[in-house]
């Protein structure tokens, strides 16, 4: 196997390319500590196939904790007391009698006149954090938290808050896009200081210009666009709208927060405690050492819990102030109102092309709004899915009077794909090319290609009708579109695994687990590794007191956390067939562990159970910590501890849809993904995610809209029964399919899935309905009215 | 409808809308309201108010009988959660509008967010934590970890529940019935296909 001696890196050869398609080997070389490659799937124990949620059982009893869930001794509860203006200066902040009602502990005021105390403008690690310049205090949106009030329980602080008296001075404000845009407009940010950064779906660039309330260009651009359209022997262009959509995490955002004078403790709902941890030390002046954070289990993210955020940072300020612990868990109208959504985009995108469907030329402009946050960008699909050697982009940022917008689960790439999905389309209409044919001829990603066959082949598209060609009156539909995300590694990502002498096994790592399994897959891979089964590896995670993990954002947390779980399972297994190896009379090399034993290649009689290889350990336990590290063929770009890998992630979706004519009513009866995400861990749970990805594209595609009422700046639908989510009968039926892509990147070659699946739902619901309809419908949601107006204007 | 309810360690009976008048009133916070409880044994008709002071309730809970102090405000899933420790189940919209917090009354499922403890008289809560029996899962819990129908797991408590009950009322259900129990029921990580799975495979277990 292994060349090369002990400590210097190894040639090893991997196997390459798409299970079933065709598969080769390259040799790469890696580091003297890695565990060798690993086989396909189909010659694995553990790996590939479908374990049982690893804290399933806690899950189904009740057991498990999530952070509202958590009570401490002595514990407080805090509440907000938020604006009731979309826009106003707060002159004054009257708190004394709240801080005399019975049972409250702390008060502090957020947004007030300098020297009440104040704990905003919160700077997250990741987060593009606007500052103004003025002296006084500004309420930007309806719903801003203006003071919070710690007490002894919920109903004494509810109680606290309504005597806190705040003077405003209303001023203009303006919470529609359009409006924003507008000359005369009232202004959210008279003067913005913009630190580069991650915002709410991408990069965002210091410098740019600010007119009003839009900044930009930001932009991207490569060979000659005006030159490529003056070429191309066809061009379609289009104008696409998409709304805001909220995350809807089933658990609210939530902390408990912990202030002793020997450090912080924090249990908080959140994707990334290690950043939490982070922002926290840097926040309250306090070593990372001092500063514990705790995420048993989390309910829902979806993007918009990978900060501290004001309401985190918040209650640790009261919990240091009351000197006790503070719960602080958000109210579903807050949820709605201040928790972060996808934010509202505008776009005109024109692609030409020649009579063959040769890409020649895309221009895209774009303006989104992520309300006072920056960052609304579309997202890097247009740029890159498709071969087009002449490109430019140029998007801007509008800023209203709504809370920040932040990233929601495929940020930027999901209103992105909703555009540049539905163009292709339209020009293989205009072309006279099949849809799925003209991206043969476009696409070069090799994935794609078989995943439009799959795809294709199950959902029948062979049968696929011409547009609007169906008489009746309801009318059926088939439509595809692709995805596109980055394979993201956090490099910064460690895994401790320990055997113990009794045989037992534990893992440890501040990874959360999101809902995503991250857990269940560690497992797989390590039990893999040891010849154990997956339940006998005891999970411990998301506590930072153990090594730090990924964040679980940016669909990076399968490709950074099994690596070294594996890499760390491969080293403490080293040192146990060290110690098996002059009792088996053989080699440590010799030596494999297999089916709860540790044996002999040459000579499988010479065996002993893996429990009584740990038996001989010296000490109590062995235990190796393993850390990421770079990809064997490095990056193609690295941000901090973020790299970018080799490879994207794709996917292809095919919707089946029927529309009433007369009720504009869209049913989607069917889906088929076909996904990647190079090796996959467990087929049940990335069918979970996949099947996830699609119910929200459906929900963005039909349904979800945030309202805001432009008279009053207050949003009318803050709440679970006005905001339209799908349930069980809006579910269509739904086929997943994930093929192996196995490129020898890592000691898993495993990647994300959650963004992806996320991505082309929409847009393959629009095709679709153009399909049924003869009627494309560029604006979401393409709810009933949206339907019924489109048909209207067809007639 | 009539129905007991523990008053201070004793038995009152009382009407549910009496009730109600009582308790709509203590919840619109107006703690001006005249706060006179009349004497336990009054004429069984007449208007009871209770509050805004705690009085004593008796749940019974998974099998236990638990008398608690609470406000007459407290919503049935505030106590379990709160006094119970019975954090299983979950609030999340707090408006009945979710069904995270479901959970069973003599077998049917409600909304415990939207029901007041003292409207819960002495019918039998079954929460998350007392559905399996000792060690012995609930066919559909089991069938959720087998069929993973459960991401984040904070819908899973009540779509449990109410895939229960369905079972209890309907051992041979269809997708659709399937679909019709958990209509109500939100789950944002979208797991409805594999619960639906869980369910039928969870059916056909029970009779075979």
């Amino acid at each position: 196997m292994a060349s090369g001696t002990q400590d210097s890196p190894r040639h090893e050869k991997f196997v390459t390319g798409i299970a079933g398609v065709s598969l080769t080997e390259v040799e790469r070389t890696v580091p003297a500590d890695e565990a060798p490659p690993l086989p396909p799937n189909a010659q694995l124990s553990q790996i590939g196939k479908s374990a049982p949620r690893w804290n399933g059982r806690a899950k189904v009893t009740g057991a498990v904790r999530f952070t509202a869930d958590i009570t401490l001794p002595g514990m407080l509860h805090a509440r907000f007391l938020r604006s009731t203006l979309p826009h106003a200066r707060v002159r004054s902040v009257d708190t004394s009698a709240a801080e005399r009602y019975p049972g409250v502990r702390a008060v502090l005021v957020l947004l007030g006149p300098s020297g009440t105390g104040g704990a905003t403008s919160v700077s997250a690690e990741e987060n593009v954090e606007a500052t103004r310049s003025n002296d006084q205090p500004i309420a930007l949106y309806a719903g801003a938290a203006v003071a919070a009030v710690a007490a002894v329980s919920e109903q004494a602080a509810e109680a606290a808050l309504r005597l806190i008296k705040v003077q405003y001075e209303p001023l203009p404000f303006v919470v529609d896009m359009d409006d924003a845009r507008a000359a005369g407009a009232p202004v959210v940010y008279e003067k913005l200081d913009v630190q580069p950064g991650f915002g709410a779906s991408g990069l965002v660039a210091a410098g740019l210009p600010l007119k009003g309330n839009v900044r930009g260009p930001a932009g991207d651009a490569r060979g000659d666009v005006a030159a490529g359209l003056a070429a191309a022997e066809v061009v379609v262009e289009g104008e696409y709208r998409t709304q805001v959509q909220t995350h809807c995490c089933m658990e609210p955002h939530g902390i408990v927060a912990d202030w002793r004078a020997d450090g912080l403790t924090v249990h908080i709902s959140t994707q990334s405690t290690v950043s939490v941890r982070a922002e926290l030390a840097r926040a309250f002046g306090l070593p990372l050492s001092r500063v514990r954070v705790i995420t048993e289990a989390m309910g829902g993210g979806f993007g918009s819990k990978s900060q501290l955020g004001y309401y985190g940072h918040a209650a640790v300020a009261l919990s240091r102030k009351a000197q006790a612990p503070v719960r602080l868990v958000l109210e579903r109208h807050e949820e709605q109102v201040d928790s972060g959504y996808r934010p509202a985009t505008w776009q005109r995108l024109r692609i030409g092309a020649a009579r063959d469907g040769t890409l020649a030329a895309m221009s895209l402009l774009s303006y989104g709004s992520a309300g006072t946050a920056l960052g609304a960008g579309v997202g890097n699909i247009a740029q890159r899915m498709y071969t087009c050697p002449n490109f430019d982009e140029s998007s801007y940022d509008v800023f209203i009077n709504a809370g920040p917008g932040c990233a929601m689960r495929g940020p930027g790439n999901v209103p992105g794909a909703f555009a540049l999905e539905q163009a292709i389309d339209e020009l293989a209409e205009k072309l006279g090319i099949d849809p799925v044919a003209l991206r043969d001829r476009i696409d070069a990603s090799p994935q794609r290609r078989e995943e439009r066959r799959i795809g294709a082949e199950r959902i029948g598209w062979s049968a696929r009708h011409a547009p609007g060609a169906e008489t009746g009156t309801v009318k059926t539909g088939l439509g595809m579109a692709q995805s596109l995300w980055g394979a993201n590694v956090q490099v910064n990502s460690a895994c401790e695994v320990r055997v113990l002498r009794d045989g037992s096994v534990e893992v440890r790592s501040s990874v959360q687990d999101i809902g995503t399994g991250t857990g269940t897959i560690i497992q797989q891979v390590v039990a893999e590794e040891l010849g154990l089964r997956p339940e006998d590896i005891v999970m411990r995670i998301g506590d930072t007191d153990f090594p730090a993990g990924s964040p679980s954002s940016g669909s990076r947390t399968a490709a950074s956390m099994t690596p070294p779980a594996r890499n760390a399972a491969y080293q403490v297994c080293r040192q146990l067939f060290a110690l098996a190896a002059p009792v088996l009379d053989t080699t440590a090399d010799d030596l494999q562990a297999r089916d709860g034993r540790i044996l002999s290649r040459r000579d499988p009689g010479h065996a002993m159970t893996f429990h009584e290889a740990a038996g001989r350990m010296p000490t109590e336990q062995i235990a190796v910590v393993a850390s990421r590290g770079e990809d064997y063929v490095g990056f193609k770009g690295r941000r901090g501890d973020m790299g970018f890998a080799l490879n994207d992630l794709g996917g292809v979706q095919f919707a089946a849809v029927s529309v009433d004519t007369e009720t504009g009513l869209v049913r989607v009866e069917r889906v088929v993904a076909v996904h990647d995400c190079g090796r996959p861990i467990n087929p049940a749970q990335l069918e979970s995610q996949v099947q996830g990805g699609i119910l929200q594209g459906l929900g963005y595609a039909l349904f979800e809209e945030r309202v805001i009422d432009r008279q009053t700046g207050l949003i009318v639908n803050a709440d679970l029964e006005q905001y339209k989510l799908p349930g069980a009968f809006e579910t269509p039926e739904i086929e997943v399919h994930l093929i192996e892509n196995y490129q020898g990147f890592s000691a898993t070659d495993a990647y994300g899935i959650a963004e992806p699946s996320n991505i082309a739902t929409a847009p393959a619901i629009a095709n679709a309905i153009q399909n049924a309809l003869g009627v494309r419908l560029r604006a979401l949601p393409m709810n009933r009215a949206a339907i019924l107006t489109a048909l209207a204007g067809k007639s | 409808m009539r129905f007991s309810v523990g008053v201070s360690g004793l038995r009152a009976r009382m009407s549910r809308r009496s009730f109600l008048k009582g308790t709509s009133a203590a919840t619109a916070g107006l703690a001006a309201l005249e706060t006179e409880v009349s004497p336990v044994g009054a004429a069984a008709d007449e208007p009871q108010v209770f509050g805004p002071e705690p009085v004593s309730v008796t749940l019974r809970v998974n099998g236990q009988a638990h008398t608690v102090a609470v406000e007459p405000r407290t919503t049935l899933a505030e106590v379990l959660r709160g006094a119970l420790n019975l954090t299983g189940t979950k609030i999340a919209c707090d408006r009945g509008s979710c069904s995270a917090c479901t959970v069973l009354l003599d077998g049917a499922p409600v909304a415990s967010c939207s029901m007041l403890a003292l409207d819960v008289g002495d019918r039998a809560v079954t929460t998350i934590e007392g559905l399996a029996s000792g060690e012995t899962l609930h066919p559909v819990q089991a069938a959720f970890i087998e069929h993973d129908a459960l991401q984040c797991g904070f819908c899973t408590p009540g779509m449990v529940l109410s895939s229960a009950a369905l079972l209890a009322r309907n051992p041979q259900p269809t997708a659709g019935d399937v679909k019709a129990a958990i209509s109500g029921h939100v789950c944002r990580c979208g797991t409805y296909p594999h619960v639906i799975d869980a369910v039928l495979a969870a059916a056909r277990a029970g009779r075979g």
